[in-house]
């Protein structure tokens, strides 16, 4: 069944507006996109809508309380909750490096949850 | 380098001073060292350099300046292991509270306060003006009612949950549709709490909209246009918001307040320049922007205070705050250095009211440059943005207030403009 649908590309700043025209999950046509990427996420959205998920965990022992992570790649919109509570249950002790694996495949999803700064 | 060693009371002097070690002054004081400037240094009141990217720990940064979608604490992390590995200096702690006003050919003069040296004065061959901007506050609404615990600028609340993990409440309205709202009113949900809505009073939104679909859309977020809270409830703690529909003439409509429970309202109405210490330095402000007017140098009008960032105009994204910074650097160690050229020609940069801000405001035609602007109201079709004379032409899908929009000026169209040409038009035209 053809259907029209209208995204918001998030891929960049630029958040072109797309005319998307799918049978089914497969896509035919998309309108609006100024760069390639649209396309691409244009096709993710139709099927299985990802994003990046960022949050903090609780630290012991640093000059900060709570350190930043986010997921190394895109996940599900759909986990974004589960996700969240996972990161939620942690307390890392001190010092943590940028891009140190926090959690592994988070929630089966595939994705690893990284901090996103150095705290010592 | 030589490390700028002295003890208390003595005047440090140095090359190149950087006011503020966010991501515009980080940039200027790399960009100063690979010029070739001896001694730079960076002044920072915070313990850490990074500024505000240190709390915006959501993705969005660094498409340009790096070819990926960073983190604002990643982006930091990048540009300040740049800053030093060139050899830049970072004084941190230190406030920098008093500039003394001067000529362009003297050494700038300010005095900084730090806990381990007290107060000290400094004399920099140049200086970098990077101080960013602040949020506008909640007593500049002048909403009636008490002052309850539990109205917050939105990036007051970024910097709670983000870096001293606090939670400043449960159930939460937005005031204002500014990005650091929308990214707030998304980390608010994650953390377990409940956005009932998100008002903004113009007739359109002021943050980027791919904002509004991954931070609202995305949670289900409600968002009304011309609104505004026009009261708050509560005594001790915030319970719950007015708002009202606000009319055509921009005034509330009788009739239409609806109460909406909440212990938490977060303001994202706006960011001003904080220009404190460019109005001691007795530097021109201009009208509009309210930062410190600037040539596509970055030069103030104090010759050898240059500007960049947020301090001079307020930008959509840091990638651009990051080329800004590396120019005015550039400039700020050339004039130290004594190798700066001084530009022969000054061209004002005029608008027409499609245009509303604008920056630089003049034109040197020392080097290609790139103008940023902003238009008054959204023009949702085909327009066409120019500069002239014979300048710049460039035909836009649609031009909206919350979306910069960048023109490039080529240095030698420039300068082969006629002597008696004093002023570059910029404007927009609709052409459907």
């Amino acid at each position: 069944m053809r259907e029209t649908r209208k995204f918001l590309c998030v891929s960049c700043p630029v958040g072109c507006a797309l005319t998307v025209v799918l049978d089914g999950t497969n896509l035919l046509e998309v309108e609006g996109n100024v760069c390639a990427r649209g396309v691409e996420y244009a096709k993710n959205e139709a099927v299985n809508p990802t994003r990046t998920f960022t949050s903090t965990v609780r630290v012991r022992g640093a000059s900060l309380p709570v350190c930043p992570v986010r997921s190394r790649k895109p996940l599900p919109l759909r986990e974004v909750f589960r996700v969240s509570r996972e990161v939620a249950k942690l307390t890392l002790d001190a010092p943590l490096e940028i891009g140190q694996v926090i959690i592994e495949d988070v929630c089966g999803s595939g994705v690893d949850i990284v901090a996103s700064r150095t705290l010592k | 380098m030589n490390k700028t060693n002295l003890k208390a009371n003595c005047t440090q002097h140095i090359d190149v001073a950087v006011i503020g070690g966010g991501p515009a002054g980080i940039a200027a004081a790399f960009s100063a060292r690979r010029e070739g400037a001896e001694a730079v240094v960076v002044f920072e009141r915070d313990w850490e350099a990074g500024g505000i990217l240190q709390q915006c720990i959501h993705p969005g940064f660094g498409l340009h300046a790096f070819g990926e979608e960073l983190t604002g604490p990643e982006y930091a992390h990048r540009y300040l292991a740049r800053a030093k590995d060139a050899g830049v200096e970072f004084s941190l702690n230190t406030m920098v509270f008093h500039m003394e006003p001067g000529r362009a050919d003297e050494p700038v003069r300010f005095r900084t306060m730090n806990p381990e040296h007290g107060v000290r004065t400094v004399e920099a061959k140049s200086l970098v003006l990077a101080m960013g901007c602040r949020e506008r506050p909640a007593g500049a609404l002048g909403i009636p009612g008490a002052r309850p615990a539990g109205v917050y600028t939105a990036g007051t609340a970024q910097r709670f949950v983000n870096m001293e993990g606090f939670m400043p409440g449960k159930q939460c309205v937005i005031m204002g549709t500014g990005d650091i709202g929308l990214i707030m009113a998304r980390r608010m949900m994650l953390e377990g709490a409940k956005v009932e809505a998100v008002f903004e009073i113009m007739p359109w939104v002021s943050g980027l909209r791919r904002n509004i679909a991954q931070c609202l859309d995305d949670f289900g977020i409600p968002y009304y246009l011309e609104h505004s809270v026009c009261r708050l409830h509560g005594r001790e703690r915030l319970e719950g918001v007015s708002v009202v529909r606000i009319g055509k003439d921009r005034k509330p409509i009788p009739g239409t307040e609806r109460f909406i429970g909440c212990d938490t309202l977060l303001l994202a109405v706006g960011l001003i320049p904080e220009n404190e210490l460019s109005r001691m330095a007795g530097i021109e402000i201009h009208s509009v922007t309210g930062g410190p007017a600037v040539n596509d140098l970055l030069q103030t009008s104090r010759g050898n205070i240059f500007a960049a960032g947020n301090v001079v105009v307020v930008y959509d994204l840091v990638d651009f705050v990051s080329l800004e910074g590396e120019r005015a650097g550039k400039n700020a160690a050339r004039l130290a250095m004594g190798t700066f050229v001084p530009p022969a020609r000054r061209l004002a940069v005029e608008t027409d009211e499609r245009i509303r801000v604008i920056s630089p405001q003049y034109l040197t035609g020392a080097e290609d440059t790139t103008i940023y602007l902003r238009v008054a109201e959204p023009v949702e079709g085909r327009c066409r943005i120019f500069a002239e004379p014979g300048l710049f032409t460039q035909t836009l899908r649609y031009a909206r207030p919350g979306e910069m929009n960048e023109i490039t000026i080529s240095a030698s169209k420039l300068c082969a403009l006629p002597a008696d040409v004093t002023a570059v038009k910029i404007g927009l035209e609709v052409l459907s």
